[in-house]
Order: C-alpha cells, then sequence, then structure tokens
C-alpha cells in the first residue's frame, strides 16, 4: 500500500544519502556504523536531522530524575533514549536514537538491504543437523519443561479474576488449565566450515582512512559470512614487499612502509590453504585489499599465475577490494579484471571512500557463492 | 482518495465500547467536544504519527525522517504508538489495529481525559479559530462551548497552498525555506494570543512633538546675535534627522520574532506565506507543550480510575495493570510526565480533600498534626477540575509540587560531569529539583530571544537580544539560526547573549563573528 508520506520519506532518504540539498547532510548525527559493540550487540543508528534552532548548550543543562542514587552517582546511560508510548509531540528528539541489534538480525538487515543472496555451498558440506531450540511456550507438555513463572502468572490471574485470591494469604494454586511449558522448534542448520583469509597491503601508500575502510568492510563481510556458516575462521596476513600472518588486532594496526609486492601475500595465502585448509572440507574466501599499487609487472604476473594454479580452484570465490589512495597509482585492479573477466569467481570492487563501502559490500557478497 | 479516510471506521464492537466508555466518562464529569474513534494500521499510524496526528500536511523531509524513526522503532521492536488524539473540533483519535481489546478500552479512556482537558484548560483557547482578537476569558463556558478547531481543515490547506507554491518555484526553494522558517519557529511568545496586539499607534508618540533647540539665555535686544535664527534651524534640522535615527524600533522588546519578521522583513509574497504558515503552525502545538505533564497527568488519571472503576471486570484488570505500569515507568534519565502529572493531581486531591492548605496548614509546624490533618472537606474533585482548565505545567508545578511529594517521589537534579563524561545525581534538594523542574518548563524550554532593534546601528541590522537565565546557548545551532534569520532580514542580524559568564555580541553577515562586549 502507498502512503502519503512515501513521497517525505523518500526526499528524507535522498538527503541523507548526500544525492539532494548537500548542505542538510552536516547535522546528520553521525554515529560509526559499528557502534558500541556488547558481547553479541551492535547499535545502528538511525539517521536523524536536527533542525538547528536557539536552544540551550546540552551538557550545562542536566534535569530532574526519579530514583535511588547519592549525589555523585551516575545516572542512567547518558545515550540512550527510549521512545514511551504516548504522544507524537512535535519535539523533535536531541538523541541519536539508536538500535540494538544481535549480530545475526544485523547481517539479515544488511541481507535486506542490500539483497543478498544467501550462499550456496559448495562440496560435500551439505549435510545437514538437526538441533532444538526452546523458543516458544505451550500448554501442554512433560513437567520436566514447566515454565514456571508463566504458570504462576495464569494462576495468579485466574485467582485474581474468579476472586479466590486472598492478599492476606496468596497462596496460589496452579490448576492444569494454567500450566504452561516451554516449546521447542527444531532446526536444520548445516555444517559448513569457511573460512576468510583477509590480506591487506600496508605499505607506505595505505594511510589511515584506508585502513578504516577496511576495518569496516570487512566487519560487515566477517558478520554476513558468520551468518551463513557455523564455524567461521578468519585468518589474516599483512604485506608490503614481504607477508606475514598476524591476528586481528595487528591487522589494522599495522603501519609499514615501502615497497609493494603482492605475490608475497598470495603465496603465504597458498601455504595457508595447503597447510590448514583442504578444499573439500572447507568454504574458503580469500580477500584482499590494496591501493592497488604494486612493485613491478612481473610480480603482478606472477600473483596472476598463483591465483589461476592453486587459489582459485580451491576457493568459492576471490575477493580483490581496491581503496584509493592519494598515492597509489591503482593498476592492479586493471591488471586483475584484464586476466580474469571471464572468471566468475574473481571479483573485483574499488572502494573510493566510506561512503563506497556498502556498494562494495554489495559486489562482493551479491554473488551468492 | 489517499488510503487514509477509507476503511478506517471502527468495527461494531469496539463502537459499542466506545458509546460505554463515553456514557461512563460523561458520568465522571468529563466534558469533551465530541470524538471520533479510527482505525489505522502500524503503517498508517506511523503515518500519521510522522504527521504529528493529521492526515494532511505540507510536503517536507521532516516528516518522513519521523515516520522513518516510527517505523524502526516498532520493526525493531523498541516502542509502538497506542494513541494518538489531535486537539480538534471534532476530536480525532487512532486507535492500532491489532491492539487487545483491554488496550483499545485503555486508549479510549485516557483519549476522553485528553479531550476534556483540550476542551478545558485555557492555553488551549489559543487554538480556537474563530477566537477574534485575544483570549479574552480563558475559562471555558461549559458543554454550551463549542468553538471552530477545524484544524485538520487548516493544516490540509495549508499543505494545498505550499504545493501550490512548490509548483512555481520549485521544491529546493521552498523547502528550503521552511527548514529556515522551522529553525526560528521557537521564537514565539506563549502568551501572544492573550494580548491586546499593540495597534499601530494613531497619534504621533511623544518623540515626534515640536523639538526645542535650547537658547543661550540673553537679554531680549541680544538674542538675535546669541541666538541667531539660521543657526536654531540648523540645529533643529539635526536633531530631527537624530531624533528619527534613535527612534527604536520595536518599540519595547518583542517575543513573537516571528510576526516581526512578518510585518517587517522585506519579503516575497510567498515567502511570507510560507512564514506565516510555519507560525501558526507553531501556534497550534504550542499550547501541548506548556501543557505536557498536565495534560498526560489529567489523562491518565482519568483512565486509571475509569478503567478500575467502571470499565475492565476481574478478568481485565491484570492485564490492564501490566499494561498501565508499562505506560507509568519512570526512567532515571527523564521524568514521565505521565506519572508526575497523576501523581499530583492525586496529591491535589488529597490535600484538597483533607484540607491540607491554606495558612493555618502552612503555619503548622507539629508533624504529627499535618500527618493526622483531616478537615473533611472533600473539596479534592473540584480543585482537579478547577486545576485541569486554569493551570499550564510551570504554574502546576510551581503551586502543587511540595516538599513532601518531592521527598516522597523520590525527586533528584543531575548534571553532567566533565571529569567522569557522564550524568551525575546532583542533589536531593526540594528547592534545586523544583528550580530544576521549572527552568525546564519555562518557556517550553527555549531561550528567551527578543527583537531588540530593526535598525541596528542606523544600517539596518536587526538586533536581538537573548535573556541570559544561566546556561549558555548551544553556539553551533546558534550559527544556523541566525543564517536563517539572514536569510529572511536580507540584511546582517545581530544577537546579544552571555558566554561564560561575559556578555558577547554574535554578528552574522555572512560570516559569523563574536565580540566580547566591554561594560
Amino acid at each position: 500500500m502507498s502512503l502519503k508520506v512515501d513521497q517525505d520519506h523518500s526526499r528524507f532518504k535522498n538527503i541523507v544519502r548526500g544525492k539532494i540539498r548537500q548542505n542538510l547532510r552536516r547535522y546528520i548525527s553521525q554515529g560509526e556504523m559499528l557502534g558500541r559493540k556488547g558481547k553479541d550487540l551492535v547499535s545502528i543508528p538511525i539517521p536523524q536531522i536536527d533542525i538547528p534552532r536557539f536552544t540551550f548548550g546540552k551538557n550545562n543543562a542536566g534535569g530532574v530524575g526519579q530514583g535511588d542514587g547519592e549525589p555523585g552517582d551516575a545516572v542512567g546511560s547518558s545515550e540512550q533514549e527510549q521512545e514511551g508510548a504516548g504522544e507524537a509531540g512535535e519535539q523533535e528528539g536531541n538523541h541519536i536514537l539508536e538500535v540494538d541489534v544481535t549480530l545475526d538480525e544485523l547481517a539479515e538487515i544488511l541481507g535486506e538491504e542490500l539483497e543478498l543472496p544467501d550462499i550456496e555451498n559448495k562440496g560435500n558440506s551439505r549435510i545437514k543437523s538437526s538441533k532444538d531450540r526452546y523458543t516458544g511456550i505451550r500448554r501442554i507438555g512433560p513437567e520436566s519443561l514447566r515454565h514456571f513463572r508463566r504458570t504462576y502468572r495464569e494462576a495468579l490471574k485466574r485467582q485474581v479474576a474468579t476472586g479466590t485470591y486472598d492478599p492476606r494469604k496468596p497462596i496460589i494454586i496452579p490448576q492444569k488449565e494454567d500450566k504452561r511449558f516451554r516449546s521447542w522448534k527444531e532446526n536444520n542448520e548445516p555444517i559448513a566450515n569457511a573460512v576468510i583469509i583477509y590480506m591487506m597491503d600496508v605499505s607506505g601508500s595505505m594511510g589511515d582512512e584506508q585502513k578504516e575502510i577496511v576495518r569496516i568492510e570487512s566487519f560487515w563481510i566477517d558478520t554476513w559470512l558468520r551468518k551463513q556458516y557455523e564455524g567461521l575462521e578468519s585468518r589474516f596476513i599483512i604485506h608490503d614487499a614481504v607477508a606475514r600472518e598476524v591476528d586481528r588486532d595487528t591487522f589494522f594496526h599495522t603501519r609499514e612502509s615501502g615497497g609493494t609486492m603482492i605475490s608475497s601475500a598470495y603465496r603465504l595465502c597458498e601455504q595457508l590453504i595447503d597447510d590448514h585448509y583442504p578444499a573439500d572440507e572447507w568454504n574458503i574466501y580469500p580477500f584482499h585489499f590494496s591501493d592497488g599499487d604494486n612493485w613491478s609487472m612481473d610480480d603482478t604476473l606472477s600473483c596472476i599465475e598463483i591465483l589461476k594454479k592453486s587459489i582459485l580452484p580451491r576457493s568459492n570465490m576471490f575477493a580483490y577490494g581496491q581503496v584509493e589512495s592519494p598515492y597509489g597509482s591503482g593498476q592492479f585492479i586493471k591488471d586483475l579484471r584484464e586476466h580474469f573477466r571471464e572468471d566468475e569467481r574473481v571479483v573485483t570492487s574499488e572502494i573510493q571512500d566510506k561512503d563506497g563501502i556498502v556498494g562494495s559490500i554489495k559486489d562482493f557478497l551479491g554473488k551468492g557463492r | 482518495m489517499p488510503q487514509f479516510a477509507t476503511n478506517t471506521a471502527l468495527p461494531r464492537y469496539l463502537r459499542n465500547e466506545q458509546e460505554r466508555i463515553r456514557g461512563i466518562a460523561e458520568d465522571f464529569g468529563l466534558d469533551f467536544f465530541s470524538t471520533i474513534f479510527e482505525m489505522l494500521s502500524y503503517d498508517q499510524m506511523n503515518e500519521i504519527a510522522a504527521y504529528g496526528g493529521f492526515p494532511n500536511r505540507y510536503p517536507h523531509w521532516r516528516w518522513g525522517m519521523d515516520y522513518e524513526r516510527l517505523s524502526k522503532s516498532n520493526e525493531y521492536g523498541l516502542s509502538k504508538i497506542y494513541e494518538l488524539v489531535i486537539n480538534n473540533n471534532p476530536s480525532i483519535a487512532y486507535l492500532l489495529e491489532g491492539n487487545s481489546l483491554i488496550d483499545q478500552k485503555l486508549v479510549m479512556c485516557h483519549v476522553y481525559g485528553h479531550v476534556d482537558f483540550f476542551k478545558n484548560n485555557f492555553a488551549f483557547r489559543a487554538t480556537d479559530l474563530d477566537r477574534a482578537g485575544p483570549a479574552v476569558q480563558p475559562v471555558g463556558a461549559g458543554p454550551s462551548y463549542n468553538p471552530n478547531r477545524r484544524w485538520i481543515d487548516k493544516l490540509a490547506n495549508h499543505a494545498s497552498f505550499i504545493r501550490r507554491i512548490i509548483d512555481k518555484q520549485g521544491i529546493d526553494a521552498v523547502e528550503s525555506l521552511i527548514d529556515q522558517c522551522l529553525s526560528l519557529d521557537n521564537l514565539i511568545d506563549p502568551w501572544s494570543p492573550f494580548m491586546a496586539r499593540d495597534k499601530a499607534p494613531d497619534e504621533e508618540p511623544e518623540d515626534k512633538r515640536e523639538i526645542v533647540v535650547p537658547r543661550i539665555p540673553a537679554k531680549e535686544y541680544m538674542d538675535e546675535f546669541i541666538n541667531p535664527e539660521e543657526y536654531i534651524l540648523e540645529q533643529k534640522k539635526r536633531l530631527e534627522k537624530l531624533r528619527d535615527v534613535e527612534a527604536k524600533h520595536p518599540v519595547k522588546p518583542q517575543q513573537d520574532v516571528l510576526l516581526f519578521l512578518l510585518e517587517n522583513a522585506p519579503l516575497e509574497r510567498w515567502e511570507r506565506a510560507i512564514l506565516e504558515i510555519v507560525r501558526s503552525e507553531a501556534y497550534y502545538f504550542l499550547p501541548q507543550m506548556q501543557t505536557k505533564i498536565m495534560n498526560e497527568g489529567w489523562a491518565s488519571y482519568w483512565h486509571s480510575r475509569m478503567m478500575t472503576e467502571k470499565v475492565c471486570d476481574a478478568s481485565e484488570i491484570l492485564d490492564y495493570a501490566d499494561n498501565n505500569a508499562g505506560v507509568m515507568a519512570t526512567s532515571e534519565q527523564q521524568l514521565n510526565p505521565y506519572k508526575l502529572g497523576v501523581e499530583l493531581y492525586r496529591s491535589i486531591e488529597e490535600r484538597w480533600n483533607r484540607g491540607q492548605f491554606g495558612r493555618e496548614w502552612e503555619l503548622c509546624d507539629n508533624l504529627d498534626q499535618k500527618k493526622d490533618w483531616d478537615r473533611k472537606l472533600g473539596a479534592g474533585r473540584d480543585k482537579i477540575f478547577e486545576v485541569r482548565s486554569l493551570y499550564n505545567d510551570v504554574t502546576f508545578i510551581d503551586e502543587f509540587l511540595t516538599e513532601e511529594f518531592a521527598v516522597e517521589r523520590k525527586l533528584f537534579t543531575f548534571s553532567w560531569s566533565n571529569r567522569n563524561e557522564r550524568f551525575e545525581v546532583q542533589s536531593r534538594g526540594f528547592r534545586e529539583v523544583k528550580e530544576q523542574l521549572l527552568f525546564q518548563l519555562t518557556n517550553h524550554g527555549n531561550p528567551f530571544i527578543f527583537v531588540e532593534n530593526a535598525n541596528h546601528e542606523n544600517r539596518g541590522e536587526l538586533l536581538l537580544s537573548h535573556e541570559h537565565r544561566g546556561v549558555d546557548l548551544r553556539t553551533d545551532y546558534c550559527e544556523q539560526a541566525m543564517i536563517a534569520l539572514n536569510r529572511l532580514w536580507k540584511r546582517p542580524v545581530c544577537l546579544m547573549t552571555t558566554t561564560d559568564g561575559k556578555p558577547v555580541m554574535m554578528r552574522y553577515d555572512g560570516e559569523l563573528k563574536v565580540e566580547e562586549v566591554s561594560g
């Protein structure tokens, strides 16, 4: 059904995306996409545009609250504001509305927004295992699964309603029809193993902004693939002229200088697969990020050689993301495209800036491989 | 035909409930406009709520933003809108399809509380469309009072009017002008509707009197030489010129900045029309902001009495209580206006029932005696009806939030701690709590800003002043608002304010300059 507000809505979305009325974009309350990450929770801010008015400085103000606490104690959390039920007033909220979602839901949202297809498993890992999860409540079931609180509540309700509840002697006796039991659902889950091998160019020409892009992008890739595969592993390789395997933290925070030999990373990747990830048991996803400035044409050729000979036959796909940097020539992506024009398994994407991330995730994951 | 207004009538069983509840509300003495309930789906509800409760508003992106926020937070289960009612005659209220019957009943009771408030609270008199001149008699005239508040039509007219302007001027021009106007839409005067407007003075103001050039005292025969005629004339001309320069406009500082701009800014016709629309809508929503606590409290007071005393049967009461508890929950960050309001009404009712007011009560300092004080006056009910007519949030809190109430309800003030980067409990003192609450409510939480002079420094610049009451303005927003002013005034604009305890003058003429003012 179409609503009248749809027009206003699409106008708003276009403003947020910076397509129209660029000057308004400044007031969009920015929040890092990854927000605060609790255990498995991520908060995604819903963009809001504040209309600037003459108003009081925020932190000067304070307010009145209700509850316990001595002077000096912290009050609530300062960022979140939950909307209460009630009238929609005319005032704009000053807060960024944040929605906490689990990583699973996040992946779902991502999938929906980008219309990502589910990934087709390759090889012999199509065996499914069934697993029970307790998700609901029903009226019949074994005593061992009785849900105490729900049962109690039903009994209380009934006794109050029938007038047999005596507040001076609050004894609640559940009857058969009060009882509530946990119920479960059988889920079929594929057992599939997958490994993502992240490779990043950390040569001098990759700046902080470029790395930030890689970090965000790899977070989303991780999130998506984790939803698709039960046991997902990630390995990290950094390289300049030589490559080495590192942990996640080092991966994102290393800054080297020096030249770039992409083949070194591909060799290490090849070796990693050889040693740990037999192709008939694993779904393998090598991702490589670079600014595309390779040392020499010879090296590029040997990269292509390695890809063709050993990496591609064993991988679900090979993804190359080229981050634009002020120094790199960006030649490498052209070479790849030239050599693998016909090959579906090689996906390349150019990422110009942070806004390009979404598009390139779609490039990478849009094929459902 | 838009989807709205088709298929939104209530099903029969709800119509029956509505009849029953209306009767109950009348028996309780509530006095309301006739009220039409409509049933909406989630989508429709979010749309209407984004439009501020109206089916038709002018095109603007912020409805889209609100719609997105509402529907996202609905999707993720953060919140849903139970009820929505608009101040209109007849009043329109919306029910959400798929709510349980008990929820629908609760909402209906709540709505009748609101509509009684719309009709009877003095602040809403300002929204009577057939009101000619100032609302001099602020209290409703009982059941026969049936004003024209067809705001649905008015806002729909605004919408089609602005659409026509868009056809001529283009969406971008119109939308950015609306944005500028919205940046200023809090610069209105809550008392304006009750003021007899200063008519453009008919008689020449005093400063148009003949100017007398002072003469040097001289003997009559010398006068011609000591005060030569040409000199006197010359001086007179000079003084006249000076007087015209100094004549201040407006004569008194004016808080209704939007009105001032409407009357004095060099606007094109379509610009003036848009500014006028924004201003009139701002005034429409103003009473609701001035009476948030009272209005919600009143509606909650009545829904709880109606539900528990008449509407619910025993099997429903628990579900009702469960639901009600959710609505009344307070967070530490923000006082829940529903709860604060309803508790204040109850406290007033009890105090007036027991006669706990007046000189004798206030002079009594025997705590035991005070605790058992009961004069059996039974005046509580009448009192709360009187309060709902004659007060707004500021006066309500000021008069009825007592020290006992604050202590019992564990009220405290909090403030931002720069050191720990968090909000911290500051004080539990009654004075502090009350001051903070009143501060937040005064001028519905907006700074006091006045037009001082339309010809500042004799350069046709607009001078505003901010009456500083302890809290500085937010600077980056200030700049944006000044840009908006500049867009409408078309000359540089200045603002006198205080930052970090020092008086400063901000001036915007394409870029913002901030200067400390000495003295």
